[in-house]
């Protein structure tokens, strides 16, 4: 079987904040349609890989691919551009704005130079944003201040804000965290599924393992800037190197 | 350019710089304290001046020495920050603390519109001079160049004993050191029981004095006239600008890069006299928009 | 609706009050002009930036009208579309490094730059006039030369209409797309990047767009003018522009407006009762609206004329 393209591709990445390494020559790929969830303690280097693959930060050696692609020290609006999504572990909306117009100005982004002088309500992918809003149970709320939401949903508004763009690779930092225990299964049941049929892969930072356990196809676990386990959910859970160093801080 | 002519303008420079920063002074205490730019502290160096020349004009009156016009213009602008600096503080800035930084600058520029009129109803439009004390204390030759004493003495004495006096105070008292804590942040002074109302208060109404007292030991030096509280509004914001917002040294530096600068202009291409604070400050700000010494990031993307 | 019915029964008092008290033309004239400007700085204030510089496109495109006029016959209408050209591209060029400045930066560099070319308008008095300004010759208007009175009519139902298409065309930028991701600027930087949307350039778009009103508005002036003079670019007028902004309201294109007449009226009313004190009164007003009214006069009619307005324009 030939091996597949990888989506996402890191060779040897490195970056250390004064002392502290937050990445330690990372190689890493990732293949179409899989859902990988991160998981490690707090200052293990999680959101510092996001960072990078996603042009937030630079790194001080090694390289990120996407698709093929070298994307190493690209911005994060060209790396956007090239089809990767982004939510965040605080949410980042536009707080002065309705929950429909944030998803509108994310849409707008497709809309190019004419297309973005016409009213916002009239956007072309106006209907995505309506599917959108529906999908992720953001429908009842769409005419409220996006600052007006509880964590939550505003979480859900910045993954939605991501999704709208139909983005090839999805990344979420923490998905799930200030989302109720019974609604979270429910939630990740349907972005999930939402995600596949879009064939969306995507990329998640969880704390649950439960939630990781049901939904993940992949599993990595950071320790100290390297990943120091990777493969399937259940295969790491049962790592005794993970239990130590992870799971028993979550 | 011969010697003497570069003796001059150094002297020039560095009298024009001292009332430059002592006017700077006042104003990035005052950012630093209470994080808001105070569009209305032209006005206080304004009416310092204005004050110091009605005691100037008073004491002629009177009859009395000239002499007396040089506490009298220390005094005057002393009073006239603690009434303005007060009234500024209680009336306006501590109450605009929490609000939009837009209407925070709108709201200092009230004040500053409300200062000038308020300024012309008291002292009228014509130019007022209070020029004896000058020629009271004479001239100073040195090699061959020949300037006042008031001018290369005394202006830049009370300006040297005015950084030292606040490095002293801020650095050594304890009441200084909570200034300093309320600057750099006032929500972790104030858990730590500092009183961060009276402190800016404080700080206020010295850095009010300061500016005023710009306008006052200007007074002798030439003309108070409407307008002038404007012109050294935009002065004294490009020293801050250039040292960057809340820097005490800083703003002495840049103080003496302006002065000296608008100084040699003038020796040398005086028509350039008037940009020279601005195109430093452009220059300044275009590389290192934080100003050459703060550290603070700026929101550059 | 209700708010349409508002700006036709304005622009009908505006229209109508100089045929009955004449002298009015000038202060309308004045109003409309820096109403222009204003509209200017509420672009920028979407982004939540301010600047305390904008005066000095206003400034540049009367230098603008009063230069080409000196030199040559050039109708009002060309010296208008000139000025207005002359402060876009200077608002552009200068844009190109402006837009990587946020909040007090922004604001620093703008009133930076506007006191250099204040300074230079000041000193380099041969070619600009010095501090005495400029002073040009009444031109045609759309190719008639006219009288004092009938130059002024016509220059105002100009300015009258071309205030009111600019409105329009504002408010609409303002619900497009576009003026949505200004305002975006606002509250979320990152989260617009990381949307693929340059923050850079769409500012850039506003910026210019704000220096092109400037110019518009400066060149209106000039021409009821008939003098262009340094003080056009001062840092107070910049202020003042700014002033006006959230005294009339800066949630909807008209607030420019209802400021500007506002602002232009108080100041008429108080020299005519206590000459020299405008500033205190304004000063006043502006304290008033900042502690009590910080969406502005519209702001506060909001709730009359538009009864459900869009919560994305309750912004100040």
């Amino acid at each position: 079987m030939s091996k597949q393209q990888a989506i996402l591709s890191t060779r040897g990445l490195s970056l250390s904040f004064g002392g502290v390494v937050a990445a330690d020559s990372i190689d890493f790929d990732l293949y179409p349609g899989e859902r990988l969830a991160v998981v490690g303690q707090n200052g293990a280097g999680k959101t510092t890989f996001i960072n990078i693959c996603t042009g937030y930060l630079k790194p001080q050696s090694g390289q990120v691919f996407l698709e093929g692609a070298d994307i190493t020290g690209r911005t994060p609006r060209e790396i956007t551009r090239r089809g990767v999504g982004r939510s965040f572990q605080l949410p980042q909306v536009f707080g002065e704005h309705t929950v429909r117009e944030c998803l509108l100005i994310a849409a707008s982004a497709k809309a190019g130079r004419t297309g973005a002088l016409r009213p916002l309500e009239q956007l072309p992918n106006a209907a995505d944003v309506e599917a959108t809003l529906e999908l992720l149970q953001l429908a009842p709320r769409a005419g409220d201040l996006a600052s007006s939401l509880p964590e939550g949903q505003r979480k859900l508004l910045d993954i939605a804000m991501a999704l709208v763009l139909n983005p090839r690779l999805l990344i979420m930092d923490e998905p799930t965290s200030g989302v109720s225990t019974e609604e979270k299964h429910l939630l990740m049941d349907v972005l999930m599924r939402a995600l596949d049929e879009r064939q969306v892969t995507s990329i998640f930072v969880e704390h649950d393992i439960d939630i990781v356990r049901t939904h993940a196809s992949r599993l990595a676990a950071w320790i100290a800037g390297r990943i120091a386990a990777d493969g399937p959910p259940e295969q790491v859970l049962a790592d005794p190197v993970v239990i130590e160093n992870v799971i028993g801080e979550s | 350019m011969n010697a003497s002519l570069l003796l001059l303008a150094l002297m020039d420079g560095i009298s024009y710089a001292a009332l430059l920063f002592l006017v700077a002074l006042g104003l990035t205490l005052i950012f630093g304290v209470m994080n808001i730019l105070n569009l209305a502290h032209g006005s206080l160096y304004a009416w310092g001046g204005y004050v110091a020349a009605t005691f100037g004009i008073v004491i002629a009156k009177a009859g009395l020495s000239p002499l007396l016009i040089l506490p009298a213009l220390v005094i005057g602008a002393v009073l006239t920050g603690i009434v303005l600096g007060s009234i500024l503080e209680i009336g306006l800035l501590r109450r605009i603390l929490t609000k939009d930084p837009i209407l925070q600058l709108l709201g200092t520029f009230a004040a500053f519109m409300i200062l000038e009129d308020l300024q012309r109803l008291i002292w009228g439009s014509q130019p007022y001079f209070v020029s004896d004390v000058v020629s009271l204390l004479g001239t100073l030759t040195v090699a061959d160049v020949t300037y006042t004493r008031y001018q290369l003495l005394v202006i830049p004495s009370v300006a040297v004993v005015a950084l030292l006096g606040l490095r002293w105070f801020l650095n050594r008292t304890a009441l200084g050191r909570q200034v300093t804590a309320v600057t750099h942040h006032r929500e972790i002074a104030t858990a730590m029981g500092v009183n961060a109302s009276r402190v800016s208060l404080l700080t206020i109404v010295i850095g009010a004095a300061l500016g005023a007292l710009g306008g006052a030991l200007a007074a002798p030096t030439t003309s108070i006239t409407p307008g002038i509280g404007a012109e050294m509004m935009v002065l004294s914001f490009a020293v801050v600008a250039t040292a960057g917002l809340g820097q005490i040294g800083g703003a002495a530096i840049a103080a003496l890069m302006i002065g000296l600068g608008r100084s040699f202009a003038v020796y040398l291409f005086p028509e350039v006299e008037v940009l020279v604070p601005y195109l430093i400050m452009v220059a300044v700000l275009l590389i290192r928009p934080q100003g050459m010494f703060s550290r603070v990031a700026t929101r550059r993307i | 609706m209700r708010l349409r019915l508002f700006v036709i029964v304005l622009l009908a008092i505006v229209l109508a009050l100089p045929a009955y008290i004449p002298w009015l033309k000038t202060p309308i004239l004045l109003a409309l002009s820096n109403g222009l400007a204003v509209l200017g700085v509420i672009a920028l204030l979407r982004a939540g930036q301010v600047s305390f510089g904008n005066a000095m496109f206003v400034c540049l495109a009367g230098y603008t009208v009063a230069f080409t006029a000196r030199a040559a016959q050039v109708d009002a209408l060309v010296l208008i579309l000139l000025g207005t050209v002359a402060a876009t591209l200077a608002g552009a060029l200068i844009g190109l490094f402006m837009v990587r400045y946020r909040g007090i930066f922004f604001g620093m560099l703008n009133l930076a730059f506007s006191m250099v070319l204040f300074s230079v308008l000041g000193k380099f008095g041969a070619v600009t006039g010095g501090t005495d300004g400029l002073r040009f010759d009444r031109p045609t208007l759309g190719f008639v030369q006219m009288q004092r009175d009938g130059f002024e009519t016509t220059l105002l139902i100009i300015a009258v209409f071309v205030a009111l298409v600019a409105g329009i065309l504002v408010q609409r930028y303002f619900r497009s797309a576009r003026g949505q991701q200004l305002a975006a600027i606002k509250t979320n930087e990152t989260r617009l990047e990381y949307l693929g949307i340059s923050a850079k350039r769409v500012f850039w778009g506003g910026y210019v767009l704000a220096a092109a009103l400037c110019g518009l508005g400066g060149s209106f002036f000039a021409l009821t003018q008939g003098l262009v003079t340094p003080e056009m670019g001062y840092w107070v007028r910049s202020g003042e522009i700014v002033f006006i902004a959230i005294l009339g309201g800066s949630g909807h294109a008209i607030g420019a407006f209802i400021g500007a007449f506002v602002f232009e009226f108080v100041k008429l009313y108080v020299a005519a009762w206590l000459t020299g004190a405008w500033q205190l009164v304004l000063g006043a007003i502006l304290l008033v609206m900042v502690f009590a009214a910080p969406t502005g006069i519209f702001g506060l009619l909001e709730r009359l004329l538009r009864p459900a307005p869009a919560l994305s324009e309750k912004r100040a």
